[in-house]
C-alpha cells in the first residue's frame, strides 16, 4: 500500500492477472509489509482482535440459524441451542464468552495506544477509525446482550433506551422509534437482532479502513521514534505472523478456560431468568465493559447532564490526538505522563467497581455517614464523582495543559536500533536476517 | 503476559462478582463437595436418579421442568443413560418413565383436545396448565426448575442451602401468615413451605433418606437439568487445552527460531 512493491509476477498467468486485478501483488505486499522490529507483546492485540471479530462473526452466523428473534421464542430458542443443537453449547459459549474477551482485548489495545502515543501524528485518522470501531462494538454488544431476552437483557434495554429520552424535545420520540413501540417488547428484540447482525459487518469494513490507515504511516513502536530505514524493520511475515500467532493461541487458551470450565462466570445469574416486564430485578447492572460509563452516568443527579457526561467521556477518547500534543510519543520517555497514565488506568477500574454497585452503597461498612452536598462521602456516588473528575481532568487538563508546562521528557533514542537491546542477535551482524529461507 | 491477562480477568471478575458479595445480612451459602465441581468433575449417576425421584415425588407437585424432555433422561451424562441402548429413545427406563405421564394433545381425527400417553420425545408435563392456574391454587407461581441452578447466584449450593435452611425467625422478624423464614432467601421470607423432611422420599438404592441427602440429590439433579452437557464440555475442554498448549509450545519455539538472528 505504501512504498515500492517487491512482487515480480513469475508466470504468464500471474502477469495476466496482475495487469487486471493485482490481488496477488496486494497480498504479497501485505505480508512483506515492513514492520518495526521492536514491537512488544502489547502489539499482538491487533491480531488477537482480528481473531476475535472473525470468531464472533462465524459463531454468530451459526447461532442466527437457530435463533428465534421474538419475545416469545428468543429465550427458548437459546435453550434449544444449548440443549438440542449439536455442539450448540460450544458455539454459544464461544460467542458469549468471546464477546467479553473481545472487549478485554480491545481495552488492552486502546490503553497500549494511550501509553505509547500511537494516536499522535501522523496516525490521527487511524485512531479515529479505531474509536468508531469501539463505538460500533459497544452498540453490537448491547444489542447482543438483549437477544438473550433474560431479565437483565430486558431491563438493560429499558435503561439504555431511556437514556435517549433525556435529550430535550425529541428524546421521547427517539426512544419510541428505537423500541418500535412504547415499551421494550418483541418489536424491540426483532430490530435489535437485525442490527446485531448488521453491525459486525460494519465493524469488519471499519477494520479494513483501520488496517489501511495503519499501512500508510506504518506501525508505531514502543520507543516511539520513526522508522529510519530498512535496518529498523522486518517483514510482517514470518516475523509477526509467528509472534501474533503465538499470542493468539495464548488468547485462545484463556478463551478455552472460560468456554469449557467457567462458561457462565461473566454472565449474571439473573439473565438466566426469562424476561418478565412486571418483575424488576433488584440490581440492574450492565456488562462489565460498560460499567465505567455507567458510573459516570450515575455520578450526576441530573439525567440529561449524566448522559452528556457519558457522551463526553467517549468524546474525549476521540479528541485525544488534539488534546495530547507533546511531540514525544512513548511514555517510556515521559516520566510524569506515565504516573498520570497509571492513575488514569486506576480511575477507570475504580469507576468500573462503582458502576457495579448501587450509588448509595457504602464503600466501607460501619463508618458514620458524613454527608457532603447531597450524599454520604462514604458512598459509591462520591467515589464515582472523584473517579469521573480524574477521568475528565486527565484528558482536558493534565494532557493538554499541565504536562506541557511541567514535564521535561527524557532524551529519546536516535533510532529504533539504538537503545540497549533486550534480545541481541544470535548470529553476528551481517548474517542474513531471513531464517525462513534457511534450513 | 498471560499472567497479566489472567490477573486482569480476575480483577474484572471480582468487579462483577462484587455486588453479590456486598449483600449484607445474609449468611454465606453452605458449600458441598459436589461430584461435578472442578475441571474434571462429572455427575454421579446414582445421585441424579435419586434426585429425579425427589423431583418427581416432591417438587413436581408445584414446579415444572419444561425444558427437559423424557429422552434427555437417557442422553449421555443423564440419570438413566445406558450405553447399551443406541439412542435415548430406545432406553427401556426412559420409555417406561414416559409411559407413566399423560400430555395434552389434539385428536388428529376430531380436533378435540385430548390427553395421551407421553412418548420419549415429549417434554415433562407441567403440574399446572398455566401461570394463572398455578396462582389460583398456590397463591403464587413457582418458578420452572429447568434453569434454576444457573438462574440463582450460588447455583447448587444455593438450592441446597435453601432446602436445608428453614428455621424459626429471629426476634424482630415478622413472618406473614402462610409464609416461612429462610435466611438464605433474599429478604429472609419465602412463600414455599419446607418441601423436604427426613423420610420424605424412599431411595431405591437404599441410601438413608435424610433431609441432607434429599437436598443434595435434588440440587445435583437440577444442576444436570440446567447444564446437561457439562460432562461432554469438560471432556472436550481437556482435549482442547492439551492441543492448544502443545500448539502454543510449537509456536513459541518457531518464534524463537524465526527471530534468533534479529536483534530487537
Amino acid at each position: 500500500m505504501s512504498g515500492p512493491s517487491s512482487y515480480e509476477p513469475g508466470t504468464a498467468i500471474e502477469r495476466w492477472l496482475d495487469a487486471r486485478l493485482p490481488i496477488i501483488r496486494f497480498s504479497v505486499d501485505l505480508m512483506d509489509f515492513p514492520t518495526p522490529k521492536n514491537l512488544n507483546y502489547w502489539w499482538t492485540f491487533g491480531g488477537i482482535l482480528a481473531f476475535c471479530l472473525a470468531s464472533q462473526i462465524v459463531t454468530g452466523v451459526i447461532l442466527a440459524m437457530h435463533f428465534d428473534p421474538t419475545g416469545a421464542g428468543a429465550f427458548l430458542s437459546i435453550e434449544h441451542i444449548m440443549r438440542d443443537v449439536n455442539y450448540g453449547w460450544l458455539i454459544r459459549y464461544i460467542h458469549a464468552d468471546g464477546a467479553f474477551l473481545f472487549f478485554l482485548a480491545v481495552y488492552i489495545h486502546m490503553f497500549r495506544g494511550l501509553y505509547y502515543g500511537s494516536f499522535k501524528a501522523p496516525r490521527e485518522v487511524l485512531w479515529l477509525i479505531g474509536c468508531l470501531i469501539y463505538l460500533a462494538m459497544m452498540a453490537t454488544a448491547f444489542f447482543g446482550y438483549v437477544l438473550r431476552w433474560g431479565q437483565m437483557s430486558f431491563w438493560g434495554a429499558k435503561v439504555i433506551t431511556s437514556l435517549f429520552g433525556a435529550i430535550p424535545f425529541v428524546g421521547p420520540s427517539i426512544t419510541t422509534w428505537l423500541l418500535g413501540g412504547f415499551a421494550v417488547d418483541s418489536p424491540t428484540l426483532n430490530r435489535f437482532f437485525s442490527l446485531h447482525y448488521l453491525l459486525p459487518f460494519v465493524i469488519a469494513a471499519l477494520v479494513v479502513l483501520h488496517i489501511w490507515a495503519l499501512h500508510v504511516p506504518g506501525n508505531s513502536n514502543p520507543v516511539g521514534v520513526n522508522v529510519k530505514g530498512k535496518s529498523d524493520t522486518v517483514p510482517f511475515h514470518p516475523y509477526y505472523t509467528v509472534k501474533d500467532g503465538f499470542a493468539i493461541v495464548l488468547f485462545m487458551i484463556l478463551m478455552a478456560v472460560f468456554v469449557f470450565y467457567q462458561p457462565e462466570a461473566m454472565m449474571g445469574a439473573d439473565n438466566n431468568i426469562p424476561a418478565n416486564p412486571i418483575v424488576t430485578p433488584p440490581h440492574i447492572v450492565p456488562e462489565w465493559y460498560l460499567l465505567p460509563y455507567y458510573a459516570i452516568l450515575r455520578a450526576i443527579p441530573n439525567k440529561l447532564m449524566g448522559v452528556m457526561a457519558m457522551g463526553g467521556a467517549i468524546a474525549c477518547i476521540f479528541a485525544l490526538p488534539w488534546l495530547d500534543r507533546t511531540k514525544v510519543r512513548s511514555m517510556r520517555y515521559r516520566p510524569q505522563a506515565r504516573i498520570y497514565f497509571f492513575f488514569f488506568c486506576a480511575a477507570c477500574v475504580i469507576l468500573g467497581f462503582c458502576g457495579a454497585h448501587e450509588v448509595d452503597d457504602k464503600v466501607i461498612n460501619g463508618l458514620a455517614p458524613i454527608t457532603f452536598l447531597d450524599a454520604d462521602l462514604n458512598s459509591y456516588v462520591w467515589v464515582s464523582r472523584l473517579g469521573a473528575l480524574y477521568y475528565f481532568a486527565y484528558f482536558l487538563v493534565i494532557l493538554p495543559i499541565v504536562l506541557p508546562m511541567t514535564e521535561t521528557p527524557l532524551p529519546v533514542p536516535e533510532s529504533i536500533s539504538t537503545p540497549v537491546l533486550s534480545h541481541p542477535a544470535a548470529a553476528p551482524a551481517g548474517a542474513p536476517a531471513a531464517p525462513e529461507k534457511k534450513g | 503476559m498471560l499472567r497479566k491477562i489472567l490477573a486482569l480477568a480476575a480483577i474484572l471478575g471480582f468487579a462483577v462478582a462484587a455486588p453479590a458479595l456486598a449483600d449484607t445480612g445474609q449468611p454465606p451459602l453452605k458449600h458441598i463437595a459436589w461430584s461435578f465441581s472442578g475441571p474434571f468433575g462429572g455427575y454421579d449417576q446414582e445421585q441424579l436418579q435419586r434426585g429425579f425421584k425427589v423431583y418427581r415425588e416432591v417438587c413436581s407437585q408445584c414446579h415444572s421442568l419444561k425444558l427437559i424432555a423424557f429422552h434427555d433422561l437417557g442422553e449421555p451424562g443423564g440419570p438413566f443413560w445406558d450405553p447399551k441402548y443406541k439412542t435415548a429413545n430406545d432406553n427401556a427406563y426412559v420409555k417406561a418413565i414416559a409411559a407413566e405421564f399423560k400430555v395434552p394433545d389434539i385428536d388428529p381425527d376430531t380436533g378435540d383436545p385430548i390427553q395421551r400417553v407421553a412418548t420419549t420425545a415429549d417434554s415433562m408435563p407441567p403440574p399446572y396448565a398455566n401461570e394463572i392456574a398455578a396462582k389460583a391454587t398456590l397463591g403464587g407461581s413457582p418458578p420452572d426448575m429447568s434453569m434454576l441452578e444457573k438462574a440463582r447466584e450460588g447455583g447448587a449450593n444455593y438450592i441446597y442451602s435453601i432446602l436445608t435452611g428453614y428455621t424459626t425467625a429471629p426476634a424482630g422478624v415478622t413472618v406473614p401468615a402462610g409464609k416461612y423464614y429462610n435466611p438464605f432467601m433474599l429478604g429472609g421470607i419465602i412463600a414455599m413451605p419446607p418441601p423436604l423432611v427426613a423420610g420424605r422420599v424412599t431411595f431405591d438404592d437404599g441410601k438413608p433418606s435424610t433431609l441432607d441427602q434429599e437436598a443434595q440429590d435434588i440440587a445435583a439433579f437440577l444442576t444436570w437439568a440446567s447444564d446437561p452437557h457439562m460432562e461432554q464440555r469438560k471432556q472436550m475442554g481437556l482435549a482442547v487445552m492439551v492441543y492448544l498448549l502443545v500448539f502454543a509450545g510449537l509456536l513459541y519455539a518457531s518464534y524463537r527460531r524465526v527471530w534468533r538472528n534479529v536483534a530487537h
